[in-house]
């Protein structure tokens, strides 16, 4: 089998599982959301409401598509491909199991961790584009707040590179299966870099308590307040498709990945990830909102340096004790 | 395994994923005939919107983009070290760690001044 026809057929199996998780996330979230608050979530299509986000997309695909007369069109219609693209494309680099993984980059971290930031270019495009204030707005808080928590993100990241000494994602977790989890040991450095990255993964990807690139009580809808049909179910799912990538991610780094007993590595994977990604989901309905500045604050005073003395503390480990 | 190929054809599977459901959405939903003189404006809150909204920008954001800058150039040299820690061995880490210290020198001297709040 030539790489291609490797990458096309594992990329559109990956791709396909992902979409699938997502759409049941949208069911699972507004259910746990719902429980969370006394109330039943859907229920009317389907068995426990499970054909809701059918409906939902059903629904969107119908709806009619209007761009506003001041926007930039060209930018406009580019903005919601270029974002469920991105988040897709950094899953080609994260191992499922020993075996499943679309391209087994050498420079895997990098690659994903570049990717990972392109994230804000549809941003501003939408919030551009749209010629919209509150857009606008959304997308310069966005990209503020984005740029600001790459910083924690990237060291948060060096950390488990530097341990293994390699930065491709499959090496690492080997490296894990035969040694021990990074949050295991050492742990002093491999639980605060773990912490870390979910803190700055949470940012990066507008969740509660760091949502405020749309913030409905202020933004109306942010950047996606002008999208209607498709393009806005594009924005939508990005989301949930950054958030479900970045668990996987942080589960290869730090949780060991596909590395388990008793059970196949895909079971062990799919577990890890699907358990951060509904941890994301119960931060989201439990915390409030951060303020603007106690966000920025957070990043440049305490997670940078925090970041920074993780990885020299990380590089002192391994060159006088592991 | 060269893997350039294999990634490449995932990012064209992603394409044409967002694709397919654009163009499913084009071919699928409703199209209005009439054209109503507001339905194309801006959203803003239902008032006729004032101007356009390409405005400048508060000055706070400049700064953050200043910082940004300057830590991902620092984290653009850490990354190649990052892989050969073991080989570069304690010299390896006198030399980032005297990097580090100046660039954080600077982060301290910037936290005093109050550029990292925002007012």
């Amino acid at each position: 089998m030539t790489d291609f026809t490797h990458g096309a057929l594992y990329g559109g199996g990956i791709i396909t599982v992902i979409m699938t998780l997502v759409a049941l996330a949208l069911w699972g979230e507004r259910k746990m959301a719902a429980r969370m608050q006394s109330r039943l979530g859907p229920t009317l299509v389907g068995p426990f409401g499970l054909l809701q986000p059918v409906a939902d997309v059903l629904k969107l695909l119908q709806k009619e598509d209007i761009v506003p007369d001041e926007a930039d069109r060209v930018l406009f219609n580019l903005a919601p491909p270029l974002g469920a693209i991105g988040a897709l494309a950094v899953a080609a680099v994260v191992p499922f199991s020993a075996s499943i993984i679309g391209a087994d980059l050498d420079a895997g971290v990098l690659y994903l961790l570049a990717i990972g930031a392109l994230g804000v270019l549809p941003v501003f495009i939408a919030g551009w584009g749209s010629n919209n204030k509150f857009a606008l707005l959304g997308a310069m808080r966005a990209i503020a707040q984005s740029v600001s928590y790459e910083v924690p993100l990237v060291l948060a990241a060096l950390v488990p590179v530097i341990l293994t000494g390699t930065m491709k994602v499959s090496a690492i977790v080997e490296y894990q299966a035969q040694h021990h989890w990074l949050i295991a040991w050492p742990f002093f450095l491999g639980v605060p870099a773990f912490v870390l990255f979910m803190l700055a993964m949470l940012a990066e990807s507008n969740r509660i308590p760091f949502d405020i690139p749309e913030a409905e009580s202020e933004l109306v809808a942010g950047i996606t307040t002008e999208y209607t049909g498709m393009k806005f179910a594009l924005f939508y799912m990005a989301e949930y498709l950054h958030t479900l990538i970045a668990s996987a991610v942080a589960a290869a780094l730090f949780l060991g990945g596909w590395d388990g007993p008793f059970a196949p590595g895909l079971h062990w994977m799919a577990a890890k990830t699907l358990g951060l990604f509904a941890f994301v989901y119960w931060v989201r309905w439990t915390l409030l909102r951060f303020r603007s500045d106690q966000l920025m604050a957070l990043c440049w005073r305490w997670l940078v340096p925090t970041g920074v003395a993780l990885v020299l503390g990380a590089a002192l480990w391994v060159v006088f004790v592991g | 395994m060269s893997s350039g190929l294999a990634l490449l054809a995932f990012l064209l599977v992603a394409v044409a994923v967002a694709g397919s459901m654009l163009v499913g959405a084009r071919l699928l939903r409703v199209v209005s005939t009439k054209r109503e003189p507001l339905k194309g404006q801006t959203y803003e809150c239902g008032e006729v919107p004032s101007g356009v909204a390409w405005v400048r920008f508060h000055a706070r954001y400049y700064v953050v983009a200043l910082f940004f800058v300057l830590f991902d150039i620092e984290t653009a040299f850490l990354l190649p070290w990052a892989t050969i820690v073991r080989e570069a061995g304690a010299r390896g880490l006198v030399a980032v760690t005297s990097f580090v210290v100046v660039l954080m020198l600077g982060w301290a001297w910037a936290t005093r001044k109050g550029a990292l709040q925002w007012q």
